[in-house]
């Protein structure tokens, strides 16, 4: 008989492949071009536009917004590259409840935003189906080396490359994109579009990615330096916080990541209860896919107060909408027969302290979501567990540059790995035309 | 109770909205279903002569153009008149007047200028049992080409005569409708009082063109690659209907002749302003194509409540109300000194009264509050009342114009705010001014 949701245990195949194939579609459906119209018209094209200051790569939003009404998406996606090259990812993945479309004035007129991201996404989609409209500047005959084909380290390479720098991305896994490809929900991203979007990028040309290629393992950074006039590092956080105690606990974010690679989403096992421990972006993430291949129960176990979780509103109460349990102010002390044993949490004189009151819930399979690591690099000045990095990226060593998630500075978001890599992108540019 | 009824003319109806000459009024069908929805009164579609039918285009006959999701402001046509047989028209007149009797029923007309022609067809109006007709001299598009329409009504000379013929004609209360495209709209007015005319109509379309294809370069609406111009009615033209509707209210030659308003006509609201500007009764066509015939009963409802709320009992404490205030700019009253106030708890900070005020007009707002937060505010030492960001501020009553107090110092000129009324007539800078004694 095939499993379903009342199967015990881990099983896959809890739901059938249409099922599966609804449960992980698109988020938040493309706009038609005239429910883009009938939004765009809501702009206000503000002087000096609060979202254009939220936004962490500036983009003139009410300047696209306008574009669009006057019927050019193209224009408007040109608006949106000229800023951020990984705009179409942004449209999908940036947590614009906090960013632009909290201080979009519409918000505060009448509670409902411009959908900036939604528009944002129409304008891409419309480009997208074309070849990136950059040119290359005249070769500078300088090559620069970039560590990372995530967000931080595409968007710096694509800058680079048109400023007319040969760029060779180096990364560790088979395919680039970074956690485009191997951690966003699939939700976020359907149809294969992280690797089309790093295709369509490259297609700029002067850039090559040579993947399964790792610092530290096949690479050292001074074999990079001899090899490269500058170097950019876009590692992301490669280590991920363990939950001791023996709980047998997976990675939420390798679990995310096998899901992403899976090209059948009925061969992805997941317990019949599903525990998830922890507050952010990716433990929400892991619940709500948990829940989406067909969990029975899933539960987010969260030490501190719904207002602490790193994850937004709007990201607790999609879990909440697809049934996922948010429980607040509790920790894992250890596992017995029934499943995993938690104490209750209060915030103390001296920080979190247990309360001796305890509850177990049932846990089939438990995920781990309590934050990313960096390994520490030789030779490089680290602050808070990342990379120290001044304004425009600079390293401590001279000719290294880095940004994105394993940069100090900036909160962990795409859109914000992007800003970085442009920045640094320019920050070399200007260093190497100097020297 | 407040009572809407209408009397124009010696017309009765039991509210004071018609419907303007136009496709809604074309046919005994629709003029049904309009009545049963509660018009008071419509002015039948065109007539033309007995004789071969209208020709229309077979393509394309109207454009617009819109504002947010396509809410239509302004719509152009290149219709002509009645393309149906006369005999058929005037058929269901007369059977449409027989079972609404209580509703105003008047017929357009429009017939070569020549007095055979219109002595020829006003019989067989008046046979219908028609209330009135309107003299159609204002379409400006195709039968203008044949010497109708608006090339009747931009020559006053032409107006008067045929006005004249059909005073002499017929019994009927005649109506001349005035075309918007002429330079001063008091000739043509005038012409039809001197003519004998019992009332005027306006407007009538504006000519326009309302947009071109960029593919092919046609004026749009494009029949088979080529554009004409055609008539602009709608929302958008009602600021231009209102003003020469009260041109003829308050020109000492025509003051008192009766005015049937037409142009953009929407709301409640509209057809109160056209009211109080002079107008018996008002017109519609744009409105009743866009949303249907049932508009009529929010008109209704809607100047019946302003009218309890005002205590207007009958239309006569309405009509002509706004006229005496019409003046020219010279009598406006120069001591008369207002600042823009915006409202902090309303401000949704969207700046554009700044960018308005600081790149098109006189830099009086600033941007930036004590704290150094977004903080839009007046600086009344520089604003001039233009009122250009109130009319720019997405929210309704956020920004405001707050008349000066007397006594007070305006900040801008150091003058002291006098009660006193000033006009440039008697203004020191008028080179012509009268000296005061
Ligand atoms: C589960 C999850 C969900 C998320 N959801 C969102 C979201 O919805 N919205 C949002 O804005 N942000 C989200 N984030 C955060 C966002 O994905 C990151 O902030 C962003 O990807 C950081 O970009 P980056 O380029 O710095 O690093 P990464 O995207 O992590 O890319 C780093 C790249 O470097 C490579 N690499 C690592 N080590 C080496 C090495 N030694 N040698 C060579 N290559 C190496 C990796 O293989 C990878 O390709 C999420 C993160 C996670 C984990
Ligand atoms: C399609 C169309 C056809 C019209 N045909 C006539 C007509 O035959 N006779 C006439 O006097 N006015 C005609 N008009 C003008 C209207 O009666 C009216 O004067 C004008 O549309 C302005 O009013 P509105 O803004 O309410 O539409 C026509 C208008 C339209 C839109
Ligand atoms: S009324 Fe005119 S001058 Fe005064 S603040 Fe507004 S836009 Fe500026």
């Amino acid at each position: 008989m095939r499993p379903s949701q009342l199967t015990s245990g881990i099983a896959a195949g809890r739901l059938d492949k249409d099922t599966l194939a609804e449960n992980f579609s698109d988020l938040h459906a493309p706009f038609t071009a005239h429910e883009a119209a009938v939004e765009a018209d809501r702009c206000y094209f503000c002087y000096d536009a609060p979202c254009m200051t939220a936004c962490p790569t500036s983009i003139d939003i009410p300047m696209f917004i306008r574009q669009i009404s006057a019927g050019m998406p193209e224009a408007a996606a040109k608006t949106i590259f000229d800023q951020n090259i990984l705009g179409g990812m942004c449209a999908r993945v940036c947590p614009t409840e906090t960013l632009c479309e909290e201080v979009c004035v519409r918000e505060t007129a009448e509670g409902e935003p411009v959908e900036i991201g939604r528009l944002q996404r129409f304008a891409t989609d419309v480009a997208m189906a074309t070849p990136q409209p950059f040119a290359r500047a005249a070769s500078t005959g300088k090559t620069v080396g970039v560590v990372g084909a995530g967000p931080a380290g595409l968007a710096c390479a694509h800058r680079l490359a048109m400023h007319g720098h040969d760029v060779v991305i180096y990364d560790a896994r088979p395919k680039g994109g970074g956690l485009n490809e191997y951690g966003i929900a699939a939700y976020k991203t359907v149809d294969g579009f992280a690797q089309a979007e790093v295709d369509w990028l490259m297609g700029i040309g002067g850039i090559t990615l040579e993947a399964g290629t790792g610092l530290g393992a096949e690479l050292s950074l001074d074999d990079l330096a001899t090899k490269h006039d500058a170097v950019f590092l876009g590692l992301g956080l490669g280590g991920v916080r363990k939950l001791g105690l023996g709980l047998g606990a997976t990675s939420a974010v390798d679990f995310i990541a096998d899901l992403r690679q899976a090209a059948d989403l009925t061969s992805l096992e997941v317990g019949r209860n599903v525990v998830v421990v922890g507050g952010g972006m990716t433990a929400v993430d892991a619940a709500v896919q948990s829940k989406l291949l067909g969990a029975e129960n899933v539960t987010i176990v969260y030490r501190r107060g719904k207002d602490a979780m790193a994850a937004s509103g709007f990201e607790q109460d999609l879990a909440a909408q697809k049934g996922v349990t948010i429980r607040h102010w509790a920790q894992p002390i250890g596992s017995t027969p029934d499943g995993m044993e938690f104490e209750y949490t209060t915030q103390g004189d001296n920080g979190l302290e247990g309360t001796g009151e305890t509850f177990t819930l049932p846990a089939d399979q438990v995920l781990a979501a309590i934050g990313q690591t960096l390994n520490p690099l030789d030779g490089l000045d680290h602050a808070d567990g990342k990379i120290t990095v001044k304004p425009g990226g600079a390293t401590s060593r001279k000719g290294v540059w880095a940004g994105g998630d394993c940069a100090s500075g900036g909160d962990d978001l795409t859109v914000t790995a992007v800003a970085e890599g442009r920045d640094a992108a320019e920050d070399i540019h200007n260093s190497l035309m100097e020297g | 109770m407040v009572d809407i009824s209408a009397n124009f003319l010696g017309i009765k109806s039991p509210n004071p909205f018609w419907l303007a000459s136009a496709p809604p009024t074309d046919k005994e069908y629709n003029v049904r279903r309009a009545f049963e929805a509660g018009w008071g009164g419509v002015v039948w579609k065109t007539l033309g002569e007995a004789g071969p039918p209208i020709v229309n285009v077979n393509g394309p006959r109207y454009g617009a153009i819109w504002g947010a999701d396509r809410r239509l402001l302004g719509l152009n046509n290149i219709e002509l008149i009645t393309d149906r047989p006369l005999e058929v028209n005037l058929r269901e007149i007369k059977q449409v007047k027989r079972d609404y009797s209580d509703r105003a029923m008047i017929v357009s007309i429009m017939v070569p200028c020549e007095e055979k022609a219109w002595k020829t067809i006003l019989p067989l109006v008046e046979d219908t049992g028609a209330d009135g007709i309107e003299l159609n001299f204002g379409c400006p598009h195709g039968m203008s080409e044949r010497g109708m329409g608006a090339a009747v009504g931009q020559v006053p000379e032409y107006i008067e005569m045929v006005t004249k013929w059909c005073k002499e004609t017929t019994r009927m209360p005649v109506i001349v409708k005035l075309t918007p495209n002429i330079s001063d709209i008091r000739y043509p007015a005038r012409a039809a009082k001197a003519g004998g005319a019992d009332a005027v109509s306006l407007i009538n379309t504006v000519s326009s063109i309302t947009s071109v294809n960029l593919d092919d370069f046609s004026p749009e609406p494009s029949i088979d690659g080529k554009g004409s111009h055609g008539g602009y009615c709608g929302p958008a033209v009602k600021p231009i209907a209102l003003n020469l509707v009260a041109e003829i209210a308050r020109d000492a030659e025509t003051a008192g002749l009766p005015i049937s308003g037409i142009g953009g006509i929407s709301t409640w609201r509209d057809a109160a302003e056209f009211l109080a500007l002079g107008c018996g009764n008002v017109q519609v066509c744009t409105a009743a194509m866009t949303y249907g015939f049932r508009i009529v009963q929010e008109m209704e409802a809607g100047l019946k409540q302003w009218m309890d709320e005002k205590g207007h009992a009958t239309l006569d404490d309405v009509i002509g109300r706004a006229v005496p205030n019409v003046t020219d700019w010279q009598y406006l009253n120069l001591n008369y000194v207002a600042k823009a106030k915006i409202d902090q708890d309303a401000c949704i900070k969207c700046g554009r009264c700044f960018a308005a005020c600081e790149d098109t007009s006189h830099q009086a707002i600033s941007m930036v509050g004590p704290d150094g937060e977004r903080r839009f505010e007046v600086m009344d030492d520089e604003c001039v009342a233009c009122n250009l960001c109130v009319n720019v501020c997405p929210v309704e009553n956020c920004i405001t114009m707050e008349r000066m107090e007397t006594g007070a110092v305006d900040p801008r000129t150091g003058q002291t705010v006098t009660e006193e009324y000033g006009n440039w007539t008697t203004h020191p800078n008028n080179p012509g001014a009268v000296a005061a004694e």
